[in-house]
């Protein structure tokens, strides 16, 4: 059962978490930064499952940490695109290049 | 055992009652503004109140949810500074459509910082974290139809995610390699090598964040600015002192055994928070701008307390808070004020602010000598502690740089001072009439700030609830 290795899933997750903020850090539309965002926190998924199932099988800690990841990520998506949709309505725009009248 | 369960959740219960009793209100009839925010005001002067009777300590749902007098007190804190920016926003609510949307945000991050502070699991500290952040990210797009407070809802809606990513990979590793994550359990499997430490690196970057440390600082005086006055002094004060208590609690009993580590970050954070956060105040203009800043910079006081990880320190962050919370929201109470009336925000708009407003100029001055640190204010004894908790582990090249930085602070602390007293202006700011709400929360302010660094009680009581490593 127990075919692959858990270093692979931890790479796996490591790489996905990098991912994002490389994503968060290079795109300039909101929309994806999100999704950039949205991938740093299913890494952290994977790593819950995994260290759960493979370490601590006896225990739901991790399985319920990630059920409680999964709704608060819906519940910060709703708002962050609440927010961006009234930004787009007085910006015209879902950039963030164009969103910056406030700097240093 | 029923009863046990109400008298230790009590605070948490009465904030949830005023959400419900908001929402029916919200459905009933049309009432007018003023109405609804005389009642407002009264049931967070109740749970003010409230806080203060029947407290015990005790441990809820297997360890999820803990607490003891000296978290009733954080808390007791918190609601103080609730109620008081809830009578400083009145002027700019009364006019405002979306009063009770405002107070229900704010009542629910309320709600979440304070399971925040009670936690004893990483999940119930990391659902109270979110509770706490979320709402007020849509509580800074408050006015809806400017184009800054959407900019800044959107900076922190993200800069917020990111760092609530880093804290949960964190929280992921720390959960692989000791398999708990109770706090008290925790504490036992920790030591310092590789994994741990970089899981414990990531937790505090995600800290740092909410505390707005210096590498870490780089939203907050953007949505400080683009956020509504009454926002932006929740986020300074409330929401900062939510978490430093957490913060603090965390590192001196979760953290124990990584305490030289977390010492030599905190060493580096609070030189660069120091330094970073006077400089950029130097050259602000905009007044919520240059308190953002100066906030940072206080973080940075507050950092070297927590670095001398004895009972004194926890004593003098705590002690610190309180007056913080005076000192900022008189300051803030003012600028929202004059922000709220006459729509300025700049500090050269304040040029011969004294020759109109004498009340309000006196009143700004106190807070800001309390928060540069001139002796007869509170904010110097407050200082004075943290820089001594600090001095306890003999690091004097630290607390001779944060000195100097306090005569730095006085530079751009007096040369508002200046500005209002001694400036010429063609138009100054026209007389203020200040409704009865505002003026009383300013007043409790400045008795605030004299009394708590005369009496000599409060540091005490302060410092016999903390404990130290």
């Amino acid at each position: 059962m127990n075919g692959i290795p858990l270093t692979h899933i931890i790479f796996l997750s490591t790489a996905l978490f990098f991912i994002g903020m490389y994503g968060l850090f290079t795109r300039r539309n909101m929309i994806t930064m999100l999704m950039a965002i949205e991938l740093m926190l299913n890494s952290v998924n994977i790593n819950f499952v995994a260290f759960n199932k493979y370490l601590y099988p006896d225990k739901l800690d991790g399985i319920f940490f990630t059920l409680f990841i999964i709704t608060i990520a819906a519940a910060e998506a709703a708002v962050a695109i609440a927010i961006i949709i009234n930004l787009y309505r007085s910006h015209r725009s879902i950039d963030v290049e164009d969103a910056t009248e406030m700097k240093f | 055992m029923l009863t046990d369960f109400f008298i230790l959740l009590k605070q948490e219960l009465v904030i949830t009652v005023i959400i419900f009793l908001l929402l029916f209100i919200k459905l009933g009839k049309d009432r007018s503004n003023e109405t609804i925010l005389n009642w407002i005001n009264l049931f967070l002067f109740i749970n003010l109140v409230a806080g203060f009777f029947g407290s015990q300590e005790g441990i809820l749902f297997s360890e999820m949810f803990h607490t003891n007098k000296l978290v009733v007190l954080e808390k007791n804190i918190l609601n103080l500074a609730m109620l008081l920016i809830s009578m400083q926003s009145y002027s700019w609510l009364k006019m405002h459509k979306h009063v009770i949307e405002f107070y229900l945000l704010l009542l629910s991050t309320l709600l979440g910082m304070f399971f925040m502070i009670s936690s004893g699991n990483l999940l119930m500290f990391y659902l109270g974290l979110e509770l706490s952040t979320i709402p007020l990210a849509a509580a800074a797009n408050f006015d809806l139809d400017k184009r800054r407070s959407s900019e800044a809802a959107m900076k922190m809606i993200i800069s917020s995610a990111f760092s609530s990513a880093l804290l949960l990979f964190g929280i992921s590793i720390v959960y692989g390699v000791s398999g708990t994550l109770v706090f008290s359990e925790l504490s036992l499997h920790l030591v310092a090598d590789p994994l741990h430490l970089f899981a414990f690196i990531l937790l505090i970057s995600g800290f740092a964040f909410k505390i707005s440390a210096v590498p870490f600082h780089l939203w907050t005086a953007d949505v400080y600015e683009g956020a509504p006055v009454a926002v932006t002094s929740y986020l300074s004060v409330v929401s900062k002192a939510a978490v430093l208590f957490v913060f603090v609690s965390v590192l001196y009993t979760v953290f124990k055994p990584l305490a030289t580590v977390w010492y030599n970050i905190l060493f580096v954070l609070s030189l660069a928070t120091i330094i970073i956060g006077n400089l950029f105040a130097l050259r602000q203009n905009n007044f919520k701008r240059f308190l953002a800043f100066s906030s940072i910079a206080q973080v940075g006081f507050i950092l070297i307390g927590i670095s001398g990880s004895s009972q004194a320190g926890m004593a003098s962050v705590i002690y610190f808070i309180l007056i913080y919370v005076f000192s900022n929201l008189a300051a803030f109470g003012v600028v929202s004020l004059v922000s709220a009336i006459t729509g300025k925000e700049n500090i050269d708009d304040y040029k011969a602010f004294y020759s109109t407003n004498p009340l309000l100029s006196w009143i700004l001055t106190i807070a800001l000598f309390s928060l540069a640190g001139v002796p007869p204010t509170a904010g110097f004894f407050g200082k004075f502690f943290l820089l001594m908790a600090g001095a306890a582990k003999g690091n004097y090249w630290l607390i001779g740089i944060a000195a100097l930085n306090m005569v730095v602070s006085f530079y751009y602390y007096l040369r508002v001072v200046k500005a209002m007293f001694m400036d010429s202006n063609e138009e100054p700011i026209s007389k203020l009439s200040i409704p009865i709400l505002p003026k009383l929360a300013l007043y409790i302010c400045v008795i605030g700030i004299i009394v708590t660094g005369l009496l000599s009680w409060v540091y005490d009581h302060i410092f016999s609830l903390s404990s130290g490593i």
